[in-house]
């Protein structure tokens, strides 16, 4: 690890404007994938800027019925609170998929959106990387990629964006709040991370000093079911090879009136499937439609040489994920 | 003495088994690194140094964490408890005593993160933390109320540690026993006669305070 110099940030405002006095700074929070970075020497910030007490831990209801989770807030918390647990599901679900209980405990909502891609090229040093080292080329493309992209990757860069929660936020319309050197403004969780195209190592529209402040939730839709799911090497703490966060509310005539579905793994930021989602919209909430909505969506991949696997699995993530939806709602169970 | 931003190393108290330890460190340094080579604490392990084997597991705020992945210049006044914390060779702490009866280990390098793990995790499922384990029912209508504990849950919430020898049927067993021990406790009256309950299992203690607030960090 290269030596650094540090300081605690003491307001959102001050972490920002340190931030532009020190152009190779960095923000450290749960440190959960920086300080691993820092170790591989994928990360050598000459400065960190602390900004894990910054007060931004609140998880508070908002006037139009939604949620704004402080970007400090961690993902144990945010994954226990019983209003993300009753309202928002797949989020709960989402962040209970990914990591180990150690590392929820520490990692934050903004980190959780910020942490970089576990391609194995990008975490090697000694193996070209665009995304590590603009222009030296990628590994992956024609190496070991089955855990690579399969749909929006470039001939620069096939790595896929690992945060299972990103998935879930994407789905429920979620909006970030960023502070920069020019004031504050708003990102849907669906537009933050990037396509690869020739700039691979921006992972985000984020720009140069901006800190994500806060995350907002919109209410869910009225009588919407929510579900995440995900497909990985070993049960539990390991990756995605494909998921699949879906939010569905179908009408008493069984006419689907609101869906919203996102992929995780597959590409380098969480897929949004608004084609799936333009089929599924006004169509019978049934196994056809949902095949039918997949394989609309799917029909843009592109697999690489060892990932095929993963378009046929998408696929039936979706529409398991979407058909439990149309089945019967969860029983509250006795006492509660 | 604040940290300077012309140096590359600080100053900073750490509170390490209700002991308050003022050390200088280099801002690489982890909390993992000075609780074993400046404090002397070598129960903390390093095994894969990058947050995914789990031998380095403290309690930070009595929350688990990776200790190797703290950097300790971030961590001025924190509250942290190692393994040497929990218990000692005269009064072991019960999930120490139940890994013995249990012998839920081979080599022992993974045992005390397995432990300080199972006592954190515990103290999660008590204050109603659910898991990737907890059906969509359960998770749907949330409570806040202390999570049951079948082998499933367990397996899951103790999935940040990893055990080389394979000695995971015993270690399920060794926490199964304390998950036991403290339900069976619930609702009890407080006088307990047995020297091992009133070691404190965390698992209680939990319980007791699980209407507190989060700790801070």
């Amino acid at each position: 690890m290269k030596p650094f110099t540090f300081e605690r940030a003491t307001s959102p405002e001050q972490a920002v404007s340190a931030f532009a006095a020190q152009p190779h700074a960095r923000f450290l929070a749960g440190g959960t994938n920086l300080v691993d970075l820092m170790k591989l020497g994928v990360e050598t910030p000459e400065h960190l800027i602390d900004v894990s007490r910054l007060p931004l831990n609140d998880i508070e209801p908002t006037a139009d019925g939604g949620l704004r989770v402080g970007a400090n807030v961690r993902n144990s918390d945010l994954a226990a609170h019983t209003t993300v647990c009753r309202s928002y599901p797949a989020l709960a679900q989402a962040l209970l998929a990914g990591a180990s209980g150690q590392l929820r405990n520490l990692a934050t909502t903004g980190g959780n959106l910020l942490q970089r891609t576990r391609c194995p090229y990008f975490q090697d040093l000694s193996a070209p990387c665009n995304k590590r080292e603009p222009g030296s080329g990628c590994s992956a493309r024609e190496g070991v990629n089955r855990d690579m992209a399969v749909l929006g990757h470039s001939e620069h860069c096939v790595a896929t964006h690992p945060s299972d929660m990103a998935v879930a936020l994407a789905a429920y319309d979620a909006q970030l709040e960023l502070l920069g050197p020019e004031g504050s403004r708003t990102v849907p969780a669906a537009e933050f991370h990037r396509l690869p195209e020739d700039t691979p190592q921006r992972d985000t529209v984020l720009r140069p000093g901006e800190l994500i402040s806060h995350v907002t939730l919109p209410p869910p839709p009225a009588g919407a079911r929510a579900a995440y799911r995900k497909a990985r090497d070993r049960a539990s703490y390991a990756f995605a090879l494909a998921s699949a966060a879906a939010v569905l509310a179908v009408d008493g005539d069984g006419t689907v009136r609101h869906a919203a579905l996102a992929f995780g793994g597959l590409a380098h930021r969480p897929w949004r499937a608004r084609t799936a989602e333009q089929v599924l919209t006004g169509s019978r909430a049934d196994a056809e439609t949902f095949a039918r909505a997949a394989d609309a969506e799917l029909a843009a991949a592109r697999p690489l040489s060892d990932n095929a696997f993963k378009v046929p699995l998408a696929r039936n993530l979706a529409v398991h994920t979407l058909t439990a939806l149309t089945g019967d709602a969860p029983n509250r169970p006795a006492g509660t | 003495m604040i940290p300077q931003r012309t140096a590359t190393s600080s100053t900073l108290t750490l509170h390490v088994n209700d002991t308050a330890h003022t050390v200088t460190v280099d801002h690489r340094a982890t909390v993992l690194d000075v609780l074993r080579e400046q404090l002397h604490l070598t129960g903390s392990k390093k095994g894969c140094d990058h947050g995914q084997c789990g031998a380095c597991t403290v309690l930070l705020e009595g929350r688990r964490a990776n200790s190797c992945l703290l950097l300790a210049v971030a961590y001025d006044g924190a509250h942290l408890t190692t393994v040497e914390g929990l218990g000692d060779e005269e009064r072991l702490h019960p999930l120490q005593e139940a890994f013995h009866e249990r012998d839920a280990f081979q080599c022992g390098y993974c045992t005390p993160g397995q432990i300080v793990s199972g006592v954190g995790m515990l103290c999660e499922a008590a204050e109603g933390h659910p898991s990737h384990a907890t059906s969509p029912e359960a998770l749907q209508w949330a409570t806040g109320a202390p999570a049951e504990l079948n082998r499933d849950e367990i397996r899951e919430r103790m999935s940040g540690n990893i055990c080389r020898c394979g000695a995971y049927p015993h270690i399920v067993e060794a926490i199964e026993d304390v998950t036991d021990h403290a339900l069976r406790h619930r609702g009890t009256a407080p006088h307990r006669t047995d020297a091992g309950a009133d070691a404190g299992t965390d698992a209680d203690s939990g319980t007791d305070a699980r209407t507190d607030a989060v700790p801070a960090r």
